[in-house]
């Protein structure tokens, strides 16, 4: 008998602060022990629907809601949030927001303390829900000695050690690297598995989702349930390119080859995929589309020497870094949390100086230049935005640069104007940013350096938590920038990113430059994969299952008319 | 970041053993007394047991090291500033005048006031070791448990624990935007006129704010979401029994504490004086 | 918000988050003044503002907590009569200016004077009056040496708060306003 935990009827949400109702007439059930997926992109209401089961809604947001919202069988409103706090365990998608603890060992105890259980059976408890997630070794451990993946399963295991019978994960893979978030889909999985507990994903990331099964899958758009369908069928139905949702990218593949996926060819999974007729299409799509040649060696734009840094003596951020950055191209830079990436571009911009080892610009040696000088060439742009915003309009937030130089308010007007229409921004030249996007405010950054008409430009994580839609408007952006002439470096574990648009990628592992390659011939090697901790993208996989010798070459292929596709 | 601040490592000494609530109370109760008695022989002797307890500890120099190149700037201008604004405090406190050299105009260095200052410094160093202790030797986590079990609410003890937990977050934030803001020519240091200093004080102290604001949204949502307040009090995951050792200590605290107010308060003055 | 007694949970964080945020800006905020040994303490701007935003008690807890904290580990040694000035600057503020509507978006002309009267009487209060009898009650030092101590603190946190906490405040509130239609132009 299935019995329902989770049971929406009619139900319309508006925030307090909007004219517009966020939520409308949602209805939907999810059943004891289901695990649900439940996809859109942003601005769809997804978050908002999450909110509505762990009590945020409508206890810590305000606003108006009619119909109703069953948890576990009672009304919400009949319930507070402590109470709703036993029944709904949430992880959310900040990782940091919710790790409150000095220690792993705390925070996991967390809930146990609020709710006055003794020490004794904490400790038991901790360490139980501990092993469920694998840190027991890091009971001890401070926030600050983690990663992004290490920290995810400390607030799955404060999450599990109070015993709640719906586990909701907001955007569990939004601040993960490609082999962490692979873990993380395992982890749930397991758990789910294990505990025979209710499941609830909130997430846009699809393919990386599927990598193990769930039950059901509701698409979410405009505040309205467009779907719910099981995952073979959602993938054969043409509505995730109607949502804007990223179709798993070994399907574009398939596509691209004339193939029909249908739900028996089992398309949710790379793993469980049957190509049968598929792979003679396939087969035929690889040898009619070779790949073009690779371009010859721009001229060097900045050159980094032998350069060695560290933060404390005797243990080195960086170790014997040589790396040439051409004029004109777009360089991704990939690596494990830790791994150099971040100290590097701080080295370039001059925040920190190097202990060994020489930086050229245009040849010339650019060690002893300020921050301020060398701002005149190389532009940073920090991935959070709100780190870098600091006036109420967006005209004088792009202006600041220029002012600080001291320029004539003319040229200023003109050279800001000039930013904004390249960044797509002069439409809404006299707004607060206060009203834009999160990914409109990325824009006013890159508008506020680009302004300062830089040479190279530094991007650190430039599609960070951003959906397949905005994600696709920042890149071909950038990719437009690229070709107008701007020397572009991005720092991402994006491996779409890579794929897609740089020419080249280099790999950091521990303070060490370990690979410096095209994206395609980085992503096929799995040793490089596994130092960076990126995961074997399913188009590898794809060539495997289909018996090309050489999956590089096959990626590039698809790479190459991928492109052609979308700048048709 | 490398800026230095005082941490706690985790070593196996005495004092380390030593619960938080006791270390919390002996700090207080120890700064307390140190504040009270201008009594030289009892600072002297407490300066003592100070060192000694330091030593106990086995933290190392270097640890610390850095601290006490400010803390002797401190002393020596606060020295300097006392003897300019009153160079005849101490005559005044003590009620005699022992000439030792006239300097200028209306300064004369006296023995009474070499004396007061003296007993200045002292009263500073005296508080030192302890507080250099109670930061390097308590672990922070079980620092709000015994801040609750000494009676401050478990509310506020937690303000503190969140303090301490995201001060290395906000520090980095801190960095990383005035970075940024350096790079496009945005400096609140020297180089700038006074006017332009406090306008780029402001453009990079927004942003700070503003995420820490939206910091406290997040964070006061996922602790609510995992039940914090919802009863009166709360258990904690690191507090340690009470052991004999601690009831030692606080003794000889109470021991100090009757020894310094008894010697301090015997003639009736707070200061003890060697000129009568 | 939170139903339990006394402090919302919000409040809790923000009185936590205000120390940190208060020991890092008294450690890397100060900027030079051009006078000797007297800095402009940008961390006064932000203890205002957070009394402003949640309320004398958080205002009181983030100038002890925070003073203490930034004494403690970046100095070794809490200065406690000035750590108790800076708790009684955060309480009256927030006591005084507490009624302004900021979250609303609301800090006009009125909310401005408001703002500032405040945090002069706070900050005279705390400099002119308790800090130099703290220092004379505790450390008996000399009168005239604490009193002009307290006088230049006094006008530099003062200044300090007229400009920085004022800008700082109206940006806030800024960000608080309720967009009307904007349309894009051409």
């Amino acid at each position: 008998m299935r019995r329902p935990v989770i049971e929406f009827r009619d139900f319309s949400f508006r925030y307090k602060a909007q004219s517009e109702p966020t939520l409308h007439h949602i209805t939907f059930s999810v059943y004891e022990g289901e695990k649900v997926l439940i996809v859109g992109p942003s601005g769809s209401g997804k978050s908002t629907l999450a909110h509505c089961i762990n009590g945020l809604i409508p206890f810590f947001h305000e606003g108006e809601m009619t119909g109703s919202v069953m948890v576990g069988g009672r009304e919400l409103l009949d319930l507070s949030m402590a109470e709703l706090s036993d029944l709904v365990g949430t992880v959310l998608q900040d990782p940091d927001g919710q790790f409150v603890g000095l220690t792993v060992g705390e925070d996991i105890a967390f809930k146990l303390e609020n709710d006055m259980v003794p020490r004794a059976e904490m400790v038991s408890r901790v360490e139980i829900a501990a092993a469920a997630t694998g840190i027991s070794e890091l009971l001890e451990a401070s926030p600050h000695e983690l990663s992004g993946g290490q920290k995810q399963k400390t607030t799955l295991a404060g999450v599990l050690v109070g015993d709640a019978g719906i586990l909701l994960f907001d955007e569990p893979l939004a601040n993960l690297d490609p082999e962490s978030g692979r873990t993380t889909v395992e982890l749930i999985d397991r758990i789910h598995r294990e505990t025979a507990k209710t499941v609830i994903i909130i997430e846009h990331r699809l393919e990386e989702m599927l990598h193990r099964d769930v039950d059901r899958i509701l698409v979410v758009r405009d505040g309205r349930i467009a779907a719910d369908l099981p995952a073979p069928e959602l993938l054969c139905s043409g509505l995730l390119a109607e949502t804007g949702l990223r179709e798993p990218l070994y399907l574009t593949a398939l596509k691209y080859a004339g193939c029909e996926i249908a739900p028996d060819m089992n398309p949710q999974q790379i793993g469980q995929l049957r190509l049968d007729a598929c792979a003679e299409k396939l087969a035929a799509w690889y040898r009619a589309n070779p790949a073009p040649s690779e371009s010859g060696l721009a001229p060097p734009l900045l050159e980094l020497r032998d350069v060695s840094f560290s933060y404390v003596t005797d243990r080195p951020a960086l170790s014997g870094i040589s790396l040439i950055i051409g004029q004109g191209e777009m360089v991704c830079i990939a690596g494990r949390n830790g791994a150099g990436k971040s100290t590097v571009s701080k080295l370039i911009c001059g925040f920190y100086r190097p202990s060994a080892g020489t930086l050229l610009m245009n040849g010339r040696d650019i060690r002893a230049d300020t921050i301020k000088e060398r701002a005149q060439r190389i532009g940073y742009v920090m991935q959070n935005p709100n780190h870098m915003i600091s006036k109420a309009l967006l005209y004088d937030e792009v202006a600041l640069g220029l002012r600080a130089r001291g320029l004539p308010e003319a040229e200023i007007r003109e050279r800001v104007h000039e930013a904004l229409k390249v960044c797509g921004l002069y439409s809404f030249r006299s707004w607060p940013i206060s009203a834009l996007s999160y990914g409109q405010k990325k824009r006013v950054t890159i508008a506020s350096i680009l302004v300062l008409r830089p040479e190279l430009m530094i991007l650190d994580e430039p599609t960070a938590g951003q959906d397949f839609r905005h994600y696709n408007e920042m890149m071909e952006f950038l990719n437009e920038l690229n070709r107008q002439g701007m020397t572009i470096v991005i720092i991402t574990h994006d491996m779409y990113l890579m794929m897609e648009y740089a020419q080249r990628t280099i790999v950091f592992a521990d303070g060490l430059k370990i690979s410096d390659d095209t994206p395609s011939r980085v992503l096929s090697n799995l040793d490089l994969l596994k130092a960076a901790n990126l995961k074997k993208t399913s188009l590898h996989e794809l060539a495997d299952k289909a018996g090309f010798q050489e999956p590089d070459e096959f990626i590039s292929r698809f790479i190459a008319y991928d492109r052609r596709v979308r700048n048709r | 970041m490398s800026t230095k601040m005082l941490t706690y490592t985790n070593l196996d000494s005495p004092i380390h053993r030593l619960n938080g609530v006791t270390k919390l109370i002996f700090f207080v109760v120890w700064s307390v007394t140190a504040m009270i008695t201008y009594d030289t022989r009892c600072l002297l002797g407490m300066l003592i047991l100070g060192l000694l307890a330091l030593k106990i500890s086995r933290v190392a120099f270097r640890q610390y090291a850095f601290v006490l190149g400010f803390i002797a700037v401190f002393f020596l201008l606060n020295e300097i500033a006392v003897f300019l604004f009153s160079p005849m405090q101490g005559t005044e406190l003590y009620g005699t005048r022992h000439d030792l050299v006239h300097l200028a105009g209306r300064y004369t260095l006296t023995w009474e006031q070499l004396f007061y200052q003296f007993n200045i410094a002292l009263k500073y160093a005296v508080v030192i070791p302890m507080a250099l202790l109670f930061l390097l030797t308590t672990d922070p986590s079980e620092f709000a448990a015994s801040l609750n079990r000494v009676g401050a609410s478990y509310k506020l003890a937690y303000s503190v624990s969140i303090a301490l937990r995201y001060l290395p977050d906000i520090q980095q934030d801190y960095h990383n935007i005035s970075f940024s803001a350096q790079a496009r020519g945005i400096d609140m240091s020297r180089k700038e006129k006074l006017s332009r200093r406090l306008k780029n004080a402001v453009s990079i102290l927004i942003p700070l704010i503003l995420t820490s604001v939206d910091r406290i949204d997040r964070i006061s949502a996922a602790m609510e979401l995992r039940g914090f307040g919802r009863k009166g009090k709360r258990t904690w995951y690191k507090t340690r029994p009470f052991t004999g050792m601690d009831y030692t200590a606080l003794a000889i605290l109470s021991a100090i504490v009757v020894a310094s107010f008894s010697l301090t308060f015997s003639d009736g003055s707070r200061f003890y004086n060697i000129f009568q | 918000m939170a139903k339990s007694k006394g402090l919302s949970v919000k409040t809790i964080v923000a009185i936590g988050i205000g120390s940190a945020l208060f020991a890092i800006l008294g450690r890397f905020g100060s900027i030079p003044s051009g006078i000797p040994n007297t800095n402009i303490e940008t961390t006064y701007a932000l203890l205002a503002l957070f009394a402003l935003l949640y309320g004398p008690y958080a205002g009181l807890l983030i100038g002890l907590i925070g003073h203490t904290l930034k004494d403690a580990i970046f100095y070794g040694q809490p200065w406690f009569s000035w750590v108790i000035a800076s708790g009684i600057v955060g309480l009256v503020l927030g006591i005084i200016a507490g009624k302004i509507r900021i979250h609303d978006g609301e800090f006009g002309s009125r909310g401005i004077i408001r703002f500032n009267v405040a945090q002069v009487v706070a900050n005279a209060l705390a400099w002119f009056v308790v800090a130099p009898v703290l220092d004379i009650l505790i450390y008996a030092e000399p009168a005239n040496k604490v009193f002009t101590q307290g006088l230049v603190a006094g006008i530099a946190n003062i200044v300090t708060v007229a400009v920085i906490g004022t800008l700082l405040a109206a940006a806030y509130s800024k960000t608080r306003t309720k967009q009307g239609s904007l349309t894009r132009e051409a």
